[in-house]
């Protein structure tokens, strides 16, 4: 079992609890921004690559801000590539038409998308990991319930992240077990799988039987209810206008290209 | 089999989102209306429960290679479609909240190609036909197997036409399809081996739990489906026509006007400055219908003359870029290291 | 106001499946009162406490609170007043915060934000877990994660609080921790446990429940004292009534 994903769950939850000013705004503009963000990365040209350079400024200032390490952020992003990678790929196999030469090297237009995608990847995925990282999965869900996500829906990501520790930490024991007894083969057969997944399915069951239980023992009837602690206030709503200035101002207007012709002396 | 936000367009992703949205929106509602409180919790819990049993690999028989469950087929079994495509979208946002798989943009994709297809199709026009809580043991092997290969190549086939419709990949729409199908196939009977597995166990030691189910029938009628994806169609055609067929013509003509990409800037006068506007205002890039441009050689060679550049711009573009990456980094790095040090 | 007293007539219950869990069980319960329910794995203690706020009603005979019998009519009313602490506190503790949590009761009660917040920090309080209001409950050690549990029941003030296996799972520290916090709650607390040391400690009163009957009932000494009764049940005399030698 890969239980090396609940550790990661486990660090970005460390992150999302922290208490910085960032982790502070409200979940509702950061979400907001973070959107307008990937829209803004996606909505340029399939060739662009330096149009895309000063979009990260971004997922730095707000890791930056937000006290988070970049390296739990890349070695994420890098985890997540091979899909992109492995598409990507094709690209500069299909599209072999020459559009820029580096002295003797001549770059056709595949490689350019293909490193556009990366590029891309990195930015859209780096912001959803940013997001959570400053957020928290319990503010960002009653940030969504806020922002009118369905209750049931809200409430179900919570319910679902609540026991994910839980519920592996019984798979983890369970597969303990078997491995012990097991003469140390590494490998589940169906068979064996079939009753240890099967139970682990049974107790799941029995325990959210219990914990339905719980609620209604405490008055629950259908609804669940949470009592909001924050007010969104200036600082939420000057951190969205200033993103989405800066988002509009680098689609429109290519500060890298024009630092790249005043240095090289080109327009 | 997650789509990653690289390789959809905006149109594309947005679109799926509005799709899974509205099936959310509507499920919700559906579990609203029939007072199950206890569904609740049950959701919950069973959601961390797929996402655990994502994690347990077991050895293929017969192959000596390994898989793991999916979890779209089981967890209709269980909870009903509507339920059940909630928990889906639940596992899948923190997934791609946690771990970045496939990440925000394609979210909606993801949702919709691995929790639509298994809950409103394989399990009622599939699953249901095989398998009742006093099934045969065959019957519920095949039926799992053959409800969740369906689901599968529905989602690949899913995946395929939204990456193709997004245009990012220059992947042919039929080389797509012949890579992703035949491996689904695969994946597919993994599932509905797993499925059964789990399945059986909760046959064999808490019937009750799977008859809830026999009770509440999916009533998911007929006409609600094909509004379903009359609406995708309509949603997406709109979309992608906005966002491709419209601002691409307005990048062509903007082309023939001005016989070059790069508007050269001392070329003063109004018509210039208008052109160069309603370039920058084609927020929604050339994302075409990739098997369109195949057949139409014109537009190929349209195509390949669009993003000439000469050198020396692109070569200080690069430059330019590194070196705002770099200070992006920087300011980035002294904001954390302000930080720390408060 | 009527006197919160817990009755139970002649209570039998019968699983869907059709094992019979309790018979004839009849006892009543005065405010104020602690009760140590004591029986071996499988004598229908819990059963018994699922009655007690209606999460299960009888096959037969009744529980009465406050005079009045239980029933779907009078289920929020005696779930206000009856609380119970589950075996497994993560069963308990189900939101994201210990705040959500212990808020939960008071919200659903539909008590204005201000009365909620001073009762979900008076709670805390009470059981000295203020400081971990905003902490996830799985980061919580078991002893914290007890506490709070108990918390969430505090908070709805009830005047009845029932107790599954309180002491389970928790260290030395923690379970004397649970002994003085259960000895100074002024409600009835009705406690299912195998730790007959916290019995002696806390109740006034035991019931020795056996294969779903109630085989004894009396004032905490005279029954655990009884060497033949407790072994007889599938229980033993406790080691701190062998120490006690009256002087």
């Amino acid at each position: 079992m890969k239980a090396a994903r609940y550790i990661e769950v486990g660090q970005m939850d460390e992150l999302g609890r922290l208490d910085t000013p960032l982790h502070r705004l409200d979940a509702r503009v950061k979400m907001a921004a973070v959107v307008l963000f990937v829209v803004t990365v996606m909505s340029f040209p399939r060739y662009e690559i330096s149009g895309l350079m000063p979009l990260f400024l971004f997922p730095f200032v707000l890791m930056g801000s937000g006290k988070i390490p970049f390296g739990a952020i890349f070695k994420k992003v890098a985890l997540a590539l091979p899909f992109a990678l492995f598409v990507g790929l094709f690209n500069p196999l299909l599209d072999r038409t020459p559009v820029l030469t580096l002295g003797p090297w001549t770059i056709s237009g595949g490689w350019l998308s293909f490193f556009s995608i990366l590029l891309r990847f990195t930015l859209t995925v780096s912001a959803a990991l940013i997001l959570l990282a400053c957020t928290g999965i319990y503010r960002l869900c009653a940030g969504l319930e806020r922002l009118g996500v369905p209750p049931l829906f809200a409430t179900q990501l919570l319910f679902l992240y609540r026991y994910l520790f839980v519920i592996g930490g019984e798979a983890l024991r369970m597969i303990r077990s078997v491995r012990m007894r097991s003469a140390g083969s590494k490998k589940l057969s169906l068979r064996i799988y079939s009753t240890l997944t099967g139970h682990l399915l049974l107790r799941s069951i029995d325990r959210a039987q219990r914990i339905y239980r719980a609620m209604v023992s405490r008055g629950f009837d259908g609804q669940i209810r949470v009592l909001h602690r924050t007010r969104p206030g200036w600082r939420d709503l000057l951190f969205l206008i200033g993103w989405s200035a800066f988002f509009i101002l680098v689609r429109f207007y290519n500060p890298a290209v024009a630092l790249g012709g005043w240095l090289t002396g080109e327009h | 089999m997650h789509m990653a936000d690289a390789l959809i367009s905006p149109a594309v992703g947005g679109t799926m989102w509005a799709v899974t949205g509205g099936l959310i929106a509507w499920c919700a509602k559906k579990i609203r209306a029939v007072h199950e409180d206890r569904l609740i919790p049950m959701m919950g819990v069973l959601g961390a429960f797929v996402f655990t049993a994502q994690m347990i690999n077991f050895t293929i028989p017969a192959t000596g290679s390994s898989g793991h469950l999916g979890g779209g087929l089981l967890l209709t079994a269980l909870l009903g479609p509507y339920a059940a495509f909630l928990v889906m979208a639940s596992i899948l946002t923190v997934q791609a909240l946690f771990f970045a798989d496939g990440g925000l943009l394609a979210l909606g994709c993801n949702i919709f190609n691995l929790g639509f297809f298994p809950a409103f199709i394989a399990y009622p026009l599939i699953y249901r036909i095989f398998v009742n809580a006093s099934s045969s043991r065959l019957r519920l092997w095949s039926g799992s197997v053959l409800a969740a290969v369906a689901g599968l190549q529905l989602g690949a086939f899913a995946v395929v036409l939204e990456t193709t419709l997004s245009g990012i990949s220059d992947l042919s729409f039929s080389t797509f399809v012949l890579l992703m199908q035949p491996i689904h196939l695969a994946i597919g009977v993994v599932e509905g081996l797993a499925t059964a597995a789990v399945v059986s166990v909760v046959m064999h030691a808490r019937p009750e739990t799977l008859a809830v189910q026999d009770a509440e029938r999916p009533t998911m009628t007929r006409r609600a489906l094909i509004w379903l994806i009359l609406i995708a169609v309509l949603l997406g055609g709109v979309v992608s026509w906005f966002a491709s067929g419209r601002l691409d013509g307005l990048e062509w003509s903007l082309k023939k006007t001005t016989g070059h990409e790069d508007l050269p800037a001392p070329e003063e006068g109004i018509h210039s400055y208008l052109a160069q506007w309603q370039e920058k205002t084609a927020f929604f890039p050339d994302y075409t219908f990739k098997a369109e441009e195949a057949e139409s050689g014109l537009q190929q060679e349209d195509e390949s003359a669009w993003p000439t550049v000469d050198a020396g711009t692109s070569f200080s573009g690069l430059l330019g870029g590194l070196i705002t990456l770099a200070v992006a980094a920087g300011i980035g790095y002294s904001l954390q290291a302000r930080r720390k040090n408060e | 106001m009527r006197t919160p007293t817990l009755e139970i007539k002649n209570l039998g219950f019968c699983y869907p499946d059709g094992t019979e869990a309790l018979y004839g069980i009849s006892c009543r319960i005065e405010y104020g009162e602690a009760i140590g329910l004591i029986g071996g794995n499988g004598a229908g203690k819990s059963t018994l406490l699922q009655h007690l706020n209606g999460c299960l009603m009888p096959s037969e005979g009744m529980v009465l609170f406050g005079g009045t019998p239980i029933t779907r009519e009078t289920l929020a009313e005696v779930r206000r007043a009856v609380g119970v602490v589950f075996q497994d506190p993560d069963d308990q503790l189900f939101m994201s915060t210990v705040f959500d949590d212990v808020a939960f009761g008071p919200l659903n009660q539909g008590l204005p934000s201000a009365e909620v917040a001073a009762r979900v920090y008076g709670a805390l309080e009470r059981v000295g877990m203020r400081h971990l209001s905003e902490r996830p409950p799985y980061k919580l050690s078991g002893g914290e994660k007890r506490a709070v549990a108990i918390a969430t029941i505090l908070a709805v003030s009830p005047d009845i609080i029932v107790l599954d296996e309180p002491s389970s799972n928790l260290d030395p520290r923690g379970r004397r921790r649970l002994i003085n916090l259960l000895r100074g709650f002024e409600q009835t607390r009705i406690i299912a446990t195998h730790d007959l040391e916290l019995v002696v400690e806390v109740c006034q009163r035991v019931i020795v429940l056996d294969n779903g009957r109630i085989v004894a009932e009396g004032p905490v000494r005279e029954i655990l004292d009884n060497e033949e009764l407790m072994l007889a049940h599938g229980l033993e005399r406790p080691h701190i009534l062998r120490h006690q030698h009256p002087h």
